[in-house]
Formats: structure tokens, C-alpha cells, sequence
């Protein structure tokens, strides 16, 4: 089942998410070639708001595959992640002819593929065009839950007891992303490639905030860039995201401010910042004279 | 030495430090080894940290075990600088002259060697002024080179050399004199916020720097004593391992950052783990009253959800010089999961003990609530060495009236009492009183009741004691505490 790979080099794979209008590092790039190569699902952790569930959007269009989500929560079960039979379904095939079929018939009939349902997880291993899967925010499901993922991720197969065991016509790019709630299984890690996405350093940020803020100055990204890394280092409650770096930027971009200084970096700290207590901080280190 | 034998020993060291790198993961990086070249070393590293390392905080052991093992590979990171690339060293060869003062061109040979420490000095504040990579990583090579003092056989660690060099270079003044040099450079005066971000700036350089130079040492000293005998002392616990009593500044840095994620997950598990609680024994109302429906067959059993109450907490705690630094991450520990517990009260002593509560209601800053707990807190009362007994006798006397059925009281400390009178009836008296009383102790269990420490004689009175060094032992006593 050995298909060919996707990306050349970790080059390829950089520049490609690069036109998507995806900044990765060298650490996110190799892991994208790697999963590609080895065929292993990648499980992407951070803080809220580095771009987690974004790399994986991108590279389902850097690929041109199709982009299958499985966005995950307390309480998610089989019948909503993997397969379900169309009980109505079954009830109309075996109310419809009664008299002709015999019993055998029909039990094996109602059990085809014909009913079954397919969730995100069983479309993803049967699509025949190539597919990202995602598996977004893994850490809300329950420790239990995690074993349903365990048989696709290591096989790329589904055990369906009346059918037997689907396999997946070619290997999909899994992502599984987690905002790190909760420590996931040993079992789910090792199956897995780790990645971890930080905070950008400060190039990649001004870079960031270049190409999603269209019309901004260098000169102003570079600006924003550099308090929001002076912000960070403070010992915040929650530091800003990159999304709420890009919210500010635009933020400043609409009230028509070229450059920055003290008085607008406070009266828009809010945007950067959710807590009270850390926009107090942040002003007040902002405005120290040394 | 061959790459399989190389990544053995470097698998190997990673289980030395305590990761736990299974054997699937240990085949995999061999997978991933083959399809990434480890000329490219950026990529190497990653894609050996991606299949062994399955947790963020382990991420700097990592990192530095793999320092130790492949800093010789790679050409750019050749000890020689005989191999650098011609246009490099053209480059350099300009920078110099320009330092030197025009003119006075120097042959191509020699390199940096005839240059004088001046001369240096004022290179490097150059660089690290334009952040110039290339030629900061050349001049900590030059700088080690020159200023460690390094010595093939000689037992003495990184810090050391670290030390020398640093010390040559005068870094403690250069980000005044970057400073100063960048406000005479500016046309206008620079408002507060731009010398805040300047200096931000050249600070990460400066670290940056020392970085490369840390490095430079390793890679000397591996080349020197070989990587095992290298990984083997610089070896260091995992931030859940890294004892409470004898944690560097360091150590306690990353222990602050491990602190928060790790609050964060147990309230998460333990917030489950309330709501899924077992079902409760059969409701006999409920399910008559259900029954009716079904014309009074029981069909809809219905059962009792026990709603365990959250405890109600008051936390007593030695902060004298040796334990201190444990009992402020207790306090902050038990502070970030509050709203796990009906009522948290915080007591500090030394010999006297006061109540601290209010520092902790009056702010949503933890850090700032502990600061004021080591600042304000009256807690001597003759001589500021501990005195358990007196502490929990006036503890008694003032808030004994406040224990009640619901209350969990948690006695933190070493239990060296200096030999004072224990007073162990008052917490025979708090126990019968309260819900439970816990001590956790520090101290690794060997050494209690040794000396002066009567922690047994306490503990005899209690519902446990717990050994608690760092905070996986913690973190496991608070998750069977809520």
C-alpha cells in the first residue's frame, strides 16, 4: 500500500505551506515530511491560538487532499466518530418485501455497506481522493474514548463486527491537535509524531502578521512584533496568541496608526490581553523608563 | 563512530535522564533517521525529537543530551575554523580591518588570532549591535578559544570556562554600553517604549551569544572526555523531579513554568472526575414516583448521585529558610486549584504564625499574593528559628473554634523543631476535630527523625505522612486530597 510521498524535501514542504499563507519553522516543516514519509499521524500540542488546527487546514490544501474534521468533545462516542447503522434504513429494506426474501437473505442484506453510515473517522480510511484528517482538540475526549482512535491510527483500519475489517485505500495525513487539558494516553503518544508549536520568534511573527494583515508597514509589524515578544516575557495569566496578535495588528490598522507608542500600546492592550490583572501588568511594565 | 551505535548511546542517556522512550519510539527515530540526513542537523534534531520526546518539558533535556551526542557531526560545527567558507572569511576579513581602522590591511592568513582583546570587544558589540549570526558564532568560538583556558584532561565542569569567558568579555556591561551606543546612533530622543523594546532586543543577542558560547564549551569538552562521560555530568532531573529543598534559581524557574500546566490539568481531571462520579444506591422515591408513567412498573430505575462535598482546606505551614521554598509552591499549588475546595485559609509560622488568607482574597496574582506572604507575615516570636509547638498552640488557641467536621487541615513542613517542646497533644486535638489532618514533609524519608526533626512523634497524631520532594509527589497527594 506504499504510495508515493507527498513532499520532496523539508524544503518543499516549507515553501508549499508558505504560499498557503502558513509560516512554518524548520521544526514544523520536518515533521510534516516526516509524517508523510513514515506514514504516522502527527498529535500537534501548544497554547491556544499558534495555529495548531491552521497547519493542518494548509497542508490539506498545499496537497490538494480533502480535508475530513472530527472535532472532538466530552461524550463523543463510535456511533459519532466511526460508523452507525441506519437502523430506519434496515427497517424499511426488511418491512418492503416481507414475503419474497428469506430470513437469511435479508440478515445479510440489512448488514452491507449499503446501510452503514460512514463518520468522519471510516470516510477518511474509504475515500478514494486523497484526504487530511483532523482530530481536532483530542484532550476533550475521555481516557476511555482515546481507544477508538487507537486501531486507525496505528493500522489505518476499522473493525466493524458484521462486516470485518475495512482498510484504508491509501494512507491519509493524519493531525490530531490538543490544547494539553490533560495528559493523553501512553498508547495515543506513541503512535504518533510529537509537535510542538510555541510562540513564533519574533522574524516569523513580523512575518506572520505581514502576510495575514494585508497593507500593514513593515515598519508597524515590526513594531508589533517586538512588544508583543516584550509582553510574553512577562509572567502573564495567559500570554497573547498569534491570533490575538493578528486581531491587534488589524486593530491598529483600522484606527490609523502608523507607529506606536506608549499611550495607544495601553488604550489597545485589551485587545492583546484577557485579564485585568495582566493588562495592568503589561501597562505598567511598558512605561518604565530605565 | 557509526550513526546505530551513536543513537544507541544517545537513546540510551534520554532513559538516563528519565525519559520514557519506549521501544516502538526508539524504532521509529531510527525510521526517521533514515529518511533525514544528519548533515542537516536543524532537521535531524527535530525529527528525532518529534518520535522520542512525547511531552514539551522534556524538551530541554532533550535538547541538551542531543548537544552532547552530535555537536562533532556537521561541518559548520567543525572545532577548526580552517574549513570555513571563502566568502565568509572575506566578509570577516572587512569587518576586521573596518574595527582596526581603515588601511592597515592585513594579510589573509592568521585569522582572528592576532587580534587583541580590545579589538574583540569591540567586534562583538558589534555584532551583537547589526545581530549579526554568523560573526557572533565565530567570535564565541575565538572567545572560548581564547579566554576559557581550556585544558584536555583537566576535571573542571562547563560552568567554569563558562565563567572565565564571560568574564573576559565583560558581558554585564555590554547591554549599558549597546544602550548608550544606540541612543547616540538614533536622530531623535527615544520615548520609553522604544528603549524598552531596544533593550528587550539586545538582551535576546546577549543571551543569545552566551548561548553559542555554552555550546562551543561542550562541544570542546565532548571532543575532550567523549559523550557519555560529558551527558553523564550535565545530567539533570526533570522539572517534576527536581527536589523542593535543594532546587537552584534556575531549577525553581522552570519548576514556576512547570507549576501551572500541571494545576491546570489536575483541576481539569479532577472537575471529571466529580461529575462522573460512581452511581449511588437506588433512590426508592424517585423510582416510584417514575413508576407511575409506566403504570406502575418500576421500568425507570433511579439512582442516588453522590455529590461528595468539596473539603474545606486550611493549609498550616513552616516557612522558615530551609522549607520555605517548598511551602510556597505548596501554597501556590493548592491557591491555582481553589475553586476545588469550598474554603482554602492559609496559616503561616516560623515560631510565631499568622494568617495569610487575605493576601491571596485581595488579588487574582498568586506570585504576588506569596511575595507578600514572605514580606508581611509577622511569624517570629522570640528568635525566628521553627518552633512547631508554640505555632500550633497559639494556632489552636486563635482558630481551633474554626475546625469542624468538613475540614481538612494539611501540616507542611520538616518537623525540626530545635529541640523545642513538641506540644503533639494539639494536633491530637485538631484531629479529633477536624475531617483529616495530613503532613508532608520535604525531607526524603531517611532522614526523618533524625536530629532534631520529631516528625514521627506529630505523625503518630495524624491521618498520614507524606513524603513530598518535588512536584510529582505533590501533585499525586492533592489529586487523593479533592
Amino acid at each position: 500500500m506504499r504510495v508515493k510521498p507527498r513532499f520532496k524535501d523539508v524544503a518543499t514542504v516549507r515553501s508549499g505551506l508558505k504560499k498557503e499563507n502558513y509560516l512554518a519553522d524548520d521544526g514544523i516543516a520536518g515533521v510534516v515530511y516526516l509524517a508523510d514519509r513514515l506514514g504516522k499521524p502527527v498529535l500537534i500540542e501548544g497554547p491556544a491560538g499558534t495555529g495548531k488546527t491552521q497547519l493542518a487546514k494548509s497542508v490539506a490544501e498545499l496537497t490538494g487532499a480533502r480535508l475530513i474534521r472530527l472535532q472532538c468533545y466530552e461524550g463523543l462516542d463510535e456511533s459519532k466518530a466511526l460508523y452507525e447503522w441506519n437502523y430506519k434504513k434496515q427497517l424499511l429494506r426488511i418491512q418492503a418485501d416481507k414475503k419474497s426474501d428469506s430470513w437469511s437473505e435479508v440478515h445479510d442484506d440489512i448488514f452491507s455497506e449499503e446501510f452503514l453510515l460512514t463518520r468522519p473517522l471510516l470516510e477518511a480510511i474509504t475515500s478514494e481522493e486523497p484526504v487530511v484528517l483532523l482530530i481536532d482538540e483530542v484532550d476533550r475526549v475521555e481516557v476511555e474514548t482515546e481507544a477508538l482512535l487507537l486501531e486507525i491510527l496505528s493500522e489505518y483500519q476499522v473493525s466493524i463486527p458484521e462486516l470485518g475489517t475495512i482498510t484504508a485505500k491509501q494512507i491519509p495525513l493524519v493531525f490530531l491537535t490538543s490544547n494539553n487539558t490533560r495528559e493523553l494516553s501512553e498508547a495515543l503518544k506513541r503512535r504518533c509524531l510529537y509537535l510542538h508549536v510555541d510562540y513564533p520568534d519574533l522574524e516569523r511573527e513580523k512575518e506572520i502578521v505581514l502576510t495575514k494583515v494585508p497593507d500593514i508597514s513593515e515598519n508597524l509589524a515590526d513594531q508589533i512584533a517586538r512588544i508583543v515578544r516584550s509582553i510574553r516575557q512577562l509572567d502573564l495569566k495567559k500570554a497573547p496568541s498569534v491570533s490575538e496578535t493578528l486581531d491587534w495588528a488589524r486593530t491598529l490598522m483600522i484606527l490609523g496608526i502608523e507607529t506606536i507608542d506608549e499611550k495607544e500600546a495601553k488604550e489597545t492592550l485589551h485587545i492583546l490581553l484577557k485579564y485585568q490583572t495582566d493588562i495592568a501588568k503589561a501597562a505598567k511594565e511598558l512605561s518604565v523608563t530605565k | 563512530m557509526p550513526v546505530l551505535d551513536l543513537m544507541s548511546g544517545f537513546i540510551a542517556e534520554l532513559r538516563n535522564a528519565g525519559l520514557p522512550v519506549s521501544l516502538t519510539e526508539n524504532l521509529d527515530a531510527m525510521e526517521a533517521v533514515k529518511v533525514i540526513p544528519i548533515e542537516d542537523r536543524d532537521a535531524f534534531k527535530y525529527a528525532l525529537g518529534a518520535t522520542l520526546v512525547k511531552n514539551n518539558a522534556h524538551w530541554r533535556v532533550f535538547e541538551t543530551i542531543f548537544e552532547v551526542y552530535f555537536s562533532l557531526r556537521g561541518p559548520e560545527y567543525e572545532i577548526n575554523q580552517e574549513n570555513q567558507p571563502d566568502d565568509f572569511w572575506r566578509e570577516m576579513q572587512d569587518q576586521m580591518d573596518q574595527v582596526k581602522g581603515q588601511g592597515e590591511g592585513k594579510g589573509s592568513g592568521g585569522g582572528m588570532d592576532s587580534l587583541t582583546p580590545e579589538e574583540i570587544a569591540a567586534m562583538l558589540m558589534r555584532a551583537l549591535m547589526n545581530g549579526d549570526q554568523a560573526m557572533m558564532r565565530a567570535l564565541a568560538k575565538q572567545s572560548v578559544q581564547r579566554f576559557a583556558g581550556m585544558e584536555p584532561g583537566r576535571p573542571v565542569g562547563g560552568t567554569y570556562y563558562l565563567y572565565r569567558t564571560l568574564r573576559n568579555l565583560d558581558l554585564d556591561n555590554m547591554l549599558q554600553k549597546l544602550m548608550d551606543a544606540n541612543r547616540e546612533m538614533s536622530k531623535q530622543e527615544l520615548t520609553s517604549l522604544e528603549e524598552r523594546l531596544e533593550k528587550d532586543e539586545f538582551e535576546s543577542r546577549i543571551e543569545q551569544f552566551k548561548q553559542e558560547v555554552e555550546a562551543e564549551i561542550r562541544r570542546r569538552l565532548v571532543a575532550d572526555r567523549g559523550a557519555e562521560a560529558m551527558a553523564k555530568t550535565l545530567r539533570k532531573p526533570l522539572p517534576e523531579d527536581v527536589e523542593f529543598m535543594h532546587a537552584s534559581r534556575d531549577e525553581m524557574q522552570s519548576l514556576k513554568k512547570a507549576l501551572y500546566p500541571l494545576t491546570r490539568k489536575l483541576a481539569a481531571r479532577l472537575a471529571r472526575k466529580r461529575r462522573h462520579g460512581r452511581k449511588g444506591p437506588l433512590d426508592f422515591r424517585n423510582t416510584v414516583r417514575h413508576s407511575l408513567s409506566y403504570g406502575g412498573v418500576p421500568a425507570d430505575p433511579k439512582f442516588r448521585y453522590p455529590r461528595p462535598a468539596k473539603p474545606e482546606l486550611m493549609v498550616v505551614a513552616d516557612i522558615s529558610g530551609s522549607v520555605a521554598a517548598f511551602a510556597r509552591f505548596t501554597l501556590m499549588f493548592v491557591y491555582a486549584i481553589q475553586n476545588q475546595f469550598s474554603k482554602v485559609r492559609s496559616f503561616v509560622f516560623i515560631d510565631g504564625i499568622d494568617e495569610v488568607t487575605k493576601f491571596f482574597k485581595s488579588t487574582e496574582d498568586i506570585g504576588e499574593a506569596i511575595n507578600r506572604v514572605n514580606t508581611e507575615a509577622d511569624v517570629v516570636w522570640v528568635d525566628g528559628h521553627s518552633d512547631y509547638g508554640h505555632a500550633f498552640e497559639v494556632f489552636f488557641e486563635r482558630y481551633g473554634k474554626d475546625i469542624n467536621s468538613k475540614t481538612t487541615i494539611l501540616l507542611l513542613g520538616d518537623a525540626r523543631n530545635n529541640y523545642h517542646a513538641a506540644q503533639s497533644w494539639v494536633v491530637k486535638e485538631m484531629r479529633k476535630r477536624a475531617r483529616h489532618v495530613y503532613w508532608l514533609n520535604p525531607e526524603p524519608k531517611s532522614y526523618w527523625n533524625t536530629g532534631d526533626s520529631i516528625v514521627g512523634e506529630y505523625g503518630a497524631h495524624t491521618d498520614g505522612v507524606f513524603e513530598c520532594r518535588n512536584l510529582r509527589q505533590l501533585e499525586g497527594f492533592v489529586e487523593n486530597l479533592a
